[in-house]
Order: structure tokens, then C-alpha cells, then sequence
């Protein structure tokens, strides 16, 4: 009792002031440069914003982003269906079926160092086993690149929800008869579904802005391409690397860069509010 | 009153010298002095063999949880297992539908009989044990669905019902029998987890006894319970053994005392002392049970 004087008291209140106004600054300085990177995309790209930028294909002159939106959309769209069914399986397996068993800690361990992989060499590995093979660029090596980058994300969630899952309410349906399967079905994923959709949400929204595994695979184009997947697809995240650089001589193409970045970022945002509200609703 | 019943168990053991097919006792083998005397027999009741475990043992990886245990459980009773944490009480129930086989590292040795049928033989199908052998457990455990989903779950799952009103006349019957039906009756869409402790405990006896299985097994199923919710679903187990053979796992001396007509006494994995309930609180035949019982450890 004597050691809780007062002193020690105020010593404590202050040393958690402290400790609360460097969390406060901590948290504003990171919000501060997402306030700034939203606000100079908006200002930026506003201006050359209309409907000829999405209906429009990328030119020099004249032109909007139509066929780049288009093809980012069927490249992500694409490896994130993929991505869901593979990642979903794997996670599955690993979190009700493999356990601590020797193959699924070096799947683990595998998909840990895929997952802090660098985009590039995901794009180099491609260009590699598809683009060199086939002996060009094209749509399928795009979205096996983004598979591979989205693939790990969707097997580390769903295992990690999976995992969250009461062993009670497994038991549960075991005790009354159930098959493994069934109880994986019905009572494993109802519980773990919104956990697992977010995370799949949020692969999608972190291989749509991925450059560099393009270059290798998809390349760029500034033709409508409409599900023809073995040309070249054009897609967002190239166009305005190239505008921004080897087209930057040109004003219409940076502001219209400006613009795809603003539509892009809007694009992640609205994923990740919608991963938001599907995490959010399952409580 | 106790002297009947060890008289009762004198001429049992008389009789059974006579006709070996006459044995009430948890050994048809003969009762090895450690584990205590043969079970006497509950005088009234005509009693038929429900479950018939021999020589079980049971090991996590290298720790040995069940040491030989030997029981006759009996159809249409309430059994109680008594013992200190950790002396293998839910291990033993959970050998009994194979709740055990989800845990990789264990491994069994012995016999389990369920109507005289060997329930880790091959032939076995734990999913279609599981449905004649019901489980509550500690926590209240409902499914995050309605009432009336959490009970239609496992009888829909086993194909028990084709037409809506079939199921619906069985969700009514469960949740009667497990004596919910007037506290949900106008609720039954509301999820499960909306009732308190002690409702969502019968919910859980509902949903087990659904699917019309004959042992129901529970594990501490009132520890989490407020005394008044406690006395109720010790009412029901009372009711239930009409139609169920029922194993119970309990803390609480004074519940085996009040509802079970056997108790089994468990220390460190091994089965001390099997006996009438009556018989085993008036007059326990061995040290350690005495000393349990009368709270000097446990
Ligand atoms: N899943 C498990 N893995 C390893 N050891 C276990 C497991 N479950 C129980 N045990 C051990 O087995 C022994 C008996 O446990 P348990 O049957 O839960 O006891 P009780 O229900 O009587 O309190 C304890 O020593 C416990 O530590
Ligand atoms: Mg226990």
C-alpha cells in the first residue's frame, strides 16, 4: 500500500499523456498524407475529368482511357475469381484439414515469403514460364502475374478467419452428426464469410494498382481489347506510368494521367469501404 | 434404507454365482479390489446395458489421460462422473461418441460397446455414432442462427424431414421436451444466442435430443449456470432419462447426489470407484472417493 503515493500517481498520469499525444501526432502525420495524396489527385484530376475519358481509347491526342479502365477491370476481375478460388481452397485446407502436419507448415511458410514477394519478380517469373514460351505478351500472363500476387492474400485471410472460428460451435455440428465437410460448409464459412470476403476485396484492391508485374506479362496498349486474352492488354496503372514519363512532353496525356490515378484510387476506395461495410455487418 | 441396499447387493452377488447372465455389475469379468466394489443394483428399475466400456485407455501424444477404465452404463439412467480437474471426465464422454478422433495425437486402446456394437471398429461410421449419441456441452454453444434453425439443423442434416410441417412439428416436440417451448414459443426466429445462459443451455439439449438419439452425454452442462437455471435443467435431466440414457459430467457433488442414480469417481485417468449414487455418497467403499466426497480435496 505505502509504494502507491501520490507521486507516483501523477507520474503515471503523466508519463500517459505522453504516451497518448505521441499516438495522437503518430496518427495525423499518416492521415495527414493520405488527406494530401486525395487532395492533389482530385485537384489534378478533376479538370480533364468527362465522358470521353471512359468511353474514349488512349491516344495521343484526343483521347481518354476507356480501353485502359476496360482492361484493368477484366485483368483484376479476372485473377481476383481465380485468386478467390485457389486462395479459398488452400486457406481451407490449411486451416481445417493440414494442422501442424510437416506439408502444411512448409505451404505456410511458402506462401509467407510469396506473399512479401516483389511484385517484379512475380512479373519476371511470368514473363519467364508464359510471355517467353508463347512469344508474346498477352491478357493470360497479366492475370496469372496478379493471380500469383492475390492468391497468398486470399489464403492467409481465410485461413486466419477460418481459425477464428469457435472449436465450439465445430464441435458442435460434429456432435450431432455431421460430416467434415458439412461442418467446414455450413457452420465454418457462415461464421468466417465476411472476414474472408473482405480480405478477398482487399487483394483485389491491391493487384488493380500493380505496375510492375505488367510490364513483363500484359505490356500496354492503346486499342480497345475486348476479351481477346492472348494480346496485349491495355490496363490503368501503365498508362499513366507512360504518360507520366515517356509521353510526359505532352500536356493532355499528364492531366489525363492525373485522371486515371484519380479513378483508380476512387476504385480502391470504394473497395475498401465496401470491405468495410462487409467486415462491419457480420457483427 | 442402506442396509437394504447392501443386502440387495449380497443376494445380486448370490445370483449372479447362479446365472452369470444375471450380473448387474459394471464387470462381467470379475471386479478387480482397486477399483473398488461391483456396482448395486437400483432396486425398482428393470435395467438394460446401454454402453459397456472395457479396459479403455487413452493417451495425448505420450500423456496418458484414461488408465483401463472398465463401466457398464446403464439404459434409461442418469450417470454421473465425479472427480478433481484434469482426471480425464471429459476424455472418457468424449470416447463415447469419438469426439476424440478431431484431436490427431490421440490414441486408444480398450473397448467401447454401444448396444452392443464396438464403436471404434472399423465398420464404425463416427457420423452415424454421433447421431445415436448426443452432446451438451460446458458453454452454451448455439449456432449464430434462429432458435427454430438451431434445432430443424441436425435433423434436416440426417434427411429426417421432408415436408416443413414434419420438421416444424419436431422443432415444437424438441423444444417441449427440453422444456423451452413456452419461453420461445412466440421467438422462434430470433437467433439463439438472444437467450440467456440457461435457455440457451435447453436450446442445446433440444437440438441434441432433435435427432432422437439414445445416450445424451453432457459435460458440466450447468457450470456456467446460474443456480435457478442449474435446478431447471436438473429437472429436465430427471425427465429425460425417461427416453434417454444420460452421462453426465458434474463439479458439483450435490447435483450427482440430487439427479444421477450412478456415480462414477475419476482421479488422475483412472475410474477409483462405480456405484449407485445412494450407496456411493452414504458409504463409499473406497479412501479416495470418501475423501472427495467429504471435500477433503478436489
Ligand atoms: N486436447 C488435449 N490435448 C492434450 N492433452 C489434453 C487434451 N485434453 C485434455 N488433455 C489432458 O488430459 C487430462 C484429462 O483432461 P480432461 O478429460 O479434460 O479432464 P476433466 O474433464 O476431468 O477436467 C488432463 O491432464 C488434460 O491436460
Ligand atoms: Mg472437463
Amino acid at each position: 500500500m505505502r509504494h502507491y503515493t501520490s507521486a507516483l500517481y501523477r507520474r503515471r498520469r503523466f508519463v500517459n499523456r505522453c504516451a497518448m499525444v505521441l499516438c495522437l501526432l503518430a496518427a495525423f502525420f499518416g492521415l495527414a498524407w493520405l488527406v494530401l495524396i486525395l487532395g492533389t489527385l482530385m485537384v489534378k484530376g478533376v479538370s480533364a475529368l468527362s465522358l470521353d475519358v471512359f468511353f474514349e481509347r488512349t491516344r495521343m491526342r484526343d483521347g481518354g482511357l476507356g480501353n485502359a479502365i476496360l482492361g484493368s477491370l477484366i485483368l483484376t476481375s479476372a485473377a481476383t475469381a481465380i485468386g478467390t478460388l485457389v486462395g479459398v481452397a488452400a486457406g481451407t485446407w490449411l486451416a481445417e484439414y493440414g494442422g501442424k502436419s510437416r506439408l502444411a507448415r512448409a505451404v505456410r511458410f511458402i506462401n509467407d515469403v510469396l506473399l512479401s514477394a516483389p511484385s517484379i519478380i512475380i512479373g519476371l517469373f511470368v514473363y519467364a514460364v508464359l510471355v517467353l514460351p508463347m512469344g508474346h505478351f498477352s491478357g493470360w500472363a497479366g492475370i496469372a502475374a496478379l493471380t500469383v500476387i492475390i492468391v497468398p492474400v486470399v489464403i492467409r485471410s481465410t485461413e486466419d478467419m477460418l481459425n477464428l472460428v469457435p472449436t465450439e460451435l465445430r464441435e458442435a455440428a460434429s456432435a450431432l452428426g455431421a460430416h467434415r465437410w458439412w461442418v467446414v460448409s455450413r457452420v465454418c464459412y457462415s461464421g468466417a464469410r465476411a472476414g474472408i470476403v473482405t480480405g478477398i476485396l482487399l487483394g483485389g484492391a491491391r493487384i488493380s494498382g500493380e505496375t510492375a508485374p505488367l510490364l513483363f506479362t500484359s505490356l500496354n496498349s492503346n486499342q480497345w481489347n475486348f476479351f481477346d486474352m492472348q494480346g496485349e492488354m491495355p490496363n490503368l496503372p501503365m498508362t499513366l506510368y507512360q504518360n507520366m514519363t515517356i509521353n510526359s512532353f505532352i500536356p493532355d496525356l499528364v492531366n489525363l494521367a492525373w485522371t486515371g490515378a484519380m479513378i483508380l484510387t476512387l476504385g480502391i476506395l470504394i473497395l475498401n469501404i465496401v470491405a468495410r461495410f462487409v467486415s462491419r455487418q457480420s457483427h | 434404507m442402506n442396509d437394504t441396499t447392501l443386502q440387495n447387493f449380497q443376494t445380486q452377488q448370490d445370483s449372479s454365482t447362479a446365472s452369470e447372465g444375471a450380473v448387474r455389475g459394471p464387470y462381467s469379468e470379475a471386479p478387480t479390489p482397486d477399483k473398488g466394489q461391483p456396482v448395486t443394483r437400483n432396486e425398482s428399475v428393470e435395467e438394460n446395458l446401454s454402453v459397456r466400456v472395457r479396459d479403455l485407455s487413452l493417451w495425448y501424444g505420450e500423456h496418458q489421460a484414461l488408465d483401463d477404465i472398465s463401466i457398464d452404463i446403464f439404459a434409461n439412467t442418469v450417470t454421473a462422473l465425479i472427480g478433481p480437474s484434469g482426471c480425464g471426465k471429459s476424455t472418457f464422454l468424449r470416447c463415447l461418441n469419438r469426439m476424440n478422433d478431431l484431436i490427431s495425437s490421440v490414441s486408444i486402446k480398450g473397448l467401447v460397446e454401444m448396444d452392443g456394437r464396438d464403436v471404434n471398429a472399423r465398420g464404425m461410421d463416427e457420423v452415424a455414432l454421433r447421431r445415436r449419441v448426443g452432446m451438451v456441452f460446458q458453454k452454451p454453444n448455439p449456432f449464430p442462427k434462429s432458435i427454430y434453425e438451431n434445432v430443424a439443423y441436425a435433423p434436416r442434416m440426417h434427411d429426417m424431414v421432408s415436408r416443413k410441417a414434419d420438421q416444424d412439428e419436431l422443432v415444437e416436440r424438441a423444444l417441449r421436451d427440453a422444456g423451452l417451448w413456452n419461453e420461445v414459443k412466440d421467438k422462434l426466429y430470433e437467433p439463439g444466442t438472444s437467450l440467456s445462459g440457461g435457455q440457451q443451455q435447453r436450446l442445446c439439449i433440444a437440438r441434441a435430443i432433435a435427432v432422437r438419439p439414445d445416450v445424451i452425454l453432457m459435460d458440466e452442462p450447468t457450470s456456467a449456470l446460474d443456480p435457478i437455471s442449474t435446478a431447471t435443467i436438473e429437472d429436465l435431466m430427471d425427465k429425460l432419462k425417461q427416453d434417454f440414457t444420460i452421462v453426465t459430467v458434474t463439479h458439483n457433488m450435490q447435483q450427482a447426489a440430487r439427479v444421477a442414480d450412478y456415480t462414477a469417481f475419476f482421479h488422475l485417468g483412472e475410474m477409483i470407484e462405480y456405484n449407485a449414487t445412494k450407496q456411493m455418497f452414504a458409504n463409499p467403499h473406497t479412501k479416495k472417493a470418501e475423501d472427495y466426497i467429504t471435500g477433503r480435496y478436489g
